[in-house]
C-alpha cells in the first residue's frame, strides 16, 4: 500500500475521534508554544542587549581601571589601580587608534531657575562625538581651548535639556548652576536612547574632563578611556595594542596581571547577554518539559486507541493489510498529531510573543532555526512516542484481535 | 479445479507444556460456484479450519491449494495479499469501522490492495456497484450505528465483494441477528452464489442456518466426520415470501425488504 494511502488512512482513524485527537494535540500545542514563546522573548532581549551596546558605537573600545573579565569579577574597579590622563595621551600615538576621549563622572544636582535636576556629569574629551557618532541637536560641543583651561563649558543630554527648559526650547547660551559654580550650556546632543545596562543615554551631562576633575569632583583619576579604532576589523589588534602601552605606562612585568580592562564591543556583548542566554535556556529548558509530557500524552493515547482498536486492527489484518501497514498507519497518526500540534504550537508561541511585545513592549523575536527545530522536534517526538504503541498494534494476531471483546 | 483443496491438513497449538491438536488430518476440495456449509460442536476445530481457510493461520502441516496457488507455507505478508485479494470474510459482529460511512467501509479492502492502484471515483463507483448489489437501497453515506444489524452485514457482505475474491467466507454471519434478518441475509448468500457463481464457505453451528448451503461437512474432534449434499435445501427468498410482514419496529427497512425478493 502507497503511503499516501496510508496518510489517508490515518486522517479518516484521527478524524473519527476529533475530540480525543484535539484534546492529544493540545499536549504539544501547549509544549510547543511554550518553547517557541520563551525562545522568543529570550531571542528577543538578546537583541536588545546588542542594541544597546552597539549604540555606543560599533569601534568603542573601553578602557577601564581594575580587572575584570567575562566569568566574573577579578580584582575590582579601581583597586590600588589608576588611569591617569597620561595613559590617554600614550594611546593617542597608537597608528591603529582613530580617536581618544578620557572619562571622569560624578553625579551632581543641576540647577537652571527654579529647575533642577539630579544627574551625571561626564567629563570627557572633544573627541567623545566622534566616538560615540553622536551628534548634535543644538549648538556646538566644547572645544579643545574648553578642555585646557577646564572651562565651566558644558552640553546637555536631550533628557536633562527637556526637563530643565522644556520640550523643544534650544538653551544654547544659557548658564546653569552646577555645585555653585555656573555653566554655560553650549548646545544639546541628539537623543539617543537607553545603553548598555538599560541607563538612560540621554540623562547626562558633557564636560571638559578637566573641569569635572578639577572643579567638581576633585579626583586625580579617570574612570575610563573610550577609544575608537579605525575599523571594526582590527578591534582585537587595537585592544591588545593599547593593552601592551598600559602595561609599559603602569609598569607591570611580564606576566604580572593587568591593572586594567581593556573591553571591546564583543566583549561587553558577551558579558551583557550571557545572563539573558542562561534565562533563555533555563526558560526553555522548563518548556521543553512539557513538550515531553505532551510527547507522553500522545503514546499514552495511542496505548488506549491500540486496545480500543483491536477489532478494527484484527479486521484491517483480515481484509489484507500487512503488519507493517497498521505500523504505518498508527505511527503516521502519531506523527500527524505531534505535527499538526507542533504547527499549531509554533503559531501560538509566535502569537504569544507578538502579543507580549505589543501589549507588555517587550522585546521578541522568533528565530528561524527555532521554527525549524521545533518542526523537526515535534515531528521526533511523534515518531519516539508513537513507535512503541504502532508496535503493538502491529504485533496483534489477526485471530485473536477480531475475537477480542 | 476446486478452488480449495487441503490435504492432511493439522494445526497444533502449544498450550504450556501440552498440545492441542485442532486439525487431525483434513483432506476435503470445494469447487468454484459451491455452498458450503461446515458446522460442527465448539472445540470441533471447524474454528480452526476457517481460519487457515480464510489465510489468517497457517497449518502445521499439510497442503493448502488456494485457487491454484499453494499458499500453506506463504509468509505473513504474503498471506495478507492472499486474504486481500482472494478471500472475502464476513464476521459474526459485522466489525464495520464505528463513524465511518458505509461507501467507506466498502472501499477500505480497495485501499489494501496494491495491484489495482484505483482512483477515488473508480473505487466509489465499485462501491456502489457492490452495494446496490447487496440491496442497501439509498443508505451509501450512512454511518454504522445508523444502520440495522442486517443492514450493517449487508454493508460487511459488499465490503467482502469488493475485490472480487475466489471465495466468500462467512463466520456465524447470523449469529448476531433476529429470525427474520437471518433469512434476509442467508437470500443475499444464496442469490450472490446462484447469480453470480460465488462460491461460499458458510461456518455455522445452527443446522438450520446450515441447510441454506448445497454441502455440508460436519468437523468432530478435528477430523471431517461427515460430507454430503444438503437433502432438503431451504430456500430463503421462498421463506421470506411467505412470512407475515415486518413488526412495525422493523418498519425502518420495509423499503428493502420489498425490493429484495424483486432481484431474484
Amino acid at each position: 500500500m502507497s503511503l499516501l494511502m496510508t496518510f489517508r488512512i490515518a486522517f479518516k482513524a484521527l478524524a473519527r475521534n476529533k475530540m480525543r485527537t484535539a484534546l492529544t494535540m493540545l499536549g504539544m500545542i501547549i509544549g510547543v508554544g511554550a518553547v517557541i514563546a520563551m525562545v522568543g522573548l529570550g531571542t528577543g532581549a538578546q537583541q536588545v542587549i546588542e542594541d544597546q551596546v552597539k549604540s555606543a558605537g560599533t569601534n568603542l573600545i573601553t578602557v577601564m581601571a581594575g580587572s575584570v573579565n567575562a566569568s566574573g569579577v577579578r580584582t575590582g574597579f579601581g583597586n590600588s589601580s589608576k588611569l591617569v590622563p597620561e595613559d590617554a595621551e600614550a594611546l593617542r600615538e597608537l597608528p591603529l587608534v582613530e580617536f581618544v576621549s578620557e572619562s571622569a563622572s560624578t553625579r551632581s544636582q543641576i540647577i537652571y531657575g527654579a529647575m533642577n535636576w539630579n544627574t551625571n556629569i561626564e567629563g570627557v574629551n572633544i573627541d567623545l562625538p566622534m566616538i560615540r557618532s553622536w551628534p548634535m541637536r543644538y549648538g556646538t560641543f566644547f572645544s579643545s581651548d574648553d578642555v585646557r583651561v577646564a572651562a565651566k563649558v558644558c552640553v546637555l543630554g536631550a533628557n536633562v535639556a527637556d526637563n530643565l527648559f522644556g520640550e523643544g526650547v534650544d538653551p544654547t547660551g544659557e548658564t546653569v548652576r552646577v555645585r555653585n559654580q555656573l555653566f554655560k550650556v553650549l548646545g544639546v546632543m541628539t537623543p539617543k536612547g537607553a545603553g548598555s545596562g538599560g541607563s538612560n543615554q540621554d540623562d547626562r551631562v558633557f564636560a571638559p574632563y578637566t573641569t569635572v576633575m578639577k572643579k567638581l569632583s576633585g579626583q586625580q583619576n579617570l574612570n575610563q578611556i573610550l577609544v575608537s579604532a579605525y575599523s571594526a576589523d582590527s578591534l582585537d589588534q587595537t585592544a591588545a595594542a593599547i593593552s601592551e602601552v598600559l602595561r609599559i605606562q603602569h609598569n607591570i612585568p611580564p606576566g604580572g596581571d593587568d591593572d586594567f580592562t581593556v573591553q571591546t564591543l564583543d566583549d561587553m556583548v558577551a558579558l551583557r547577554t550571557q545572563t539573558a542566554n542562561t534565562m533563555t535556556n533555563l526558560l526553555a529548558g522548563i518548556a521543553g518539559v512539557s513538550l515531553v509530557v505532551g510527547g507522553i500524552g500522545i503514546m499514552n493515547i495511542m496505548l488506549v486507541s491500540v486496545t480500543e482498536r483491536t477489532r478494527e486492527i484484527g479486521l484491517r489484518l483480515a481484509i489484507g493489510a500487512r503488519s507493517s501497514d497498521v505500523l504505518m498507519q498508527f505511527l503516521i497518526e502519531a506523527v500527524v498529531i505531534s505535527l499538526v500540534g507542533g504547527a499549531t504550537g509554533i503559531a501560538l508561541g509566535y502569537g504569544i510573543s507578538e502579543a507580549l511585545k505589543y501589549y507588555q513592549e517587550m522585546p521578541a523575536l522568533v528565530p528561524v532555526q527555532t521554527v525549524a527545530i521545533a518542526v523537526l522536534f515535534s515531528g521526533a517526538v511523534g515518531i519516539f512516542f508513537g513507535f512503541y504503541p504502532a508496535r503493538k498494534a502491529a504485533g496483534l494476531d489477526p485471530i485473536e484481535a477480531l475475537r477480542f471483546e | 479445479m476446486p478452488v480449495i483443496s487441503v490435504r492432511d491438513l493439522t494445526k497444533v497449538y502449544k498450550m504450556g507444556d501440552h498440545e492441542v491438536r485442532a486439525l487431525r488430518g483434513v483432506s476435503l476440495d470445494i469447487e468454484t460456484g459451491e455452498f458450503v456449509a461446515v458446522t460442527g460442536p465448539s472445540g470441533s476445530g471447524k474454528s480452526t479450519f476457517m481460519h487457515i481457510a480464510g489465510c489468517l493461520d497457517r497449518p502445521t502441516s499439510g497442503e493448502y491449494i488456494l485457487d491454484g496457488r499453494d499458499v500453506s507455507k506463504l509468509s505473513k505478508d504474503d498471506l495478507a495479499r492472499v486474504r486481500n485479494q482472494k478471500i472475502g470474510f464476513v464476521f459474526q459482529g459485522f466489525n464495520l469501522l464505528s463513524r465511518t460511512s458505509a461507501l467507506d467501509n466498502v472501499e477500505l479492502p480497495l485501499l489494501y490492495n496494491s495491484k489495482n492502484g484505483l482512483k477515488a471515483s473508480q473505487r466509489h463507483k465499485r462501491a456502489l456497484e457492490v452495494l446496490d448489489a447487496v440491496g442497501l437501497g439509498q443508505r451509501y453515506h450512512h454511518m454504522p450505528n445508523q444502520l440495522s444489524g442486517g443492514q450493517q452485514q449487508r454493508v460487511a457482505i459488499a465490503r467482502a465483494l469488493i475485490n472480487e475474491p475466489a471465495i466468500l467466507l462467512a463466520d456465524e454471519p447470523t449469529g448476531n441477528l433476529d429470525t427474520r434478518t437471518s433469512i434476509e441475509v442467508m437470500g443475499i448468500f444464496q442469490r450472490l452464489n446462484k447469480e453470480r457463481g460465488i462460491t461460499v464457505l458458510l461456518i455455522t453451528h445452527e443446522m438450520d442456518i446450515a441447510e441454506y448451503g448445497t454441502r455440508l461437512i460436519r468437523f468432530r474432534d478435528g477430523r471431517v466426520v461427515a460430507d454430503q449434499a444438503v437433502k432438503h435445501r431451504r430456500n430463503a427468498a421462498d421463506e421470506l415470501a411467505a412470512l407475515p410482514p415486518p413488526e412495525p419496529d422493523q418498519i425502518e427497512h420495509k423499503e428493502e425488504d420489498a425490493a429484495a425478493p424483486a432481484h431474484q
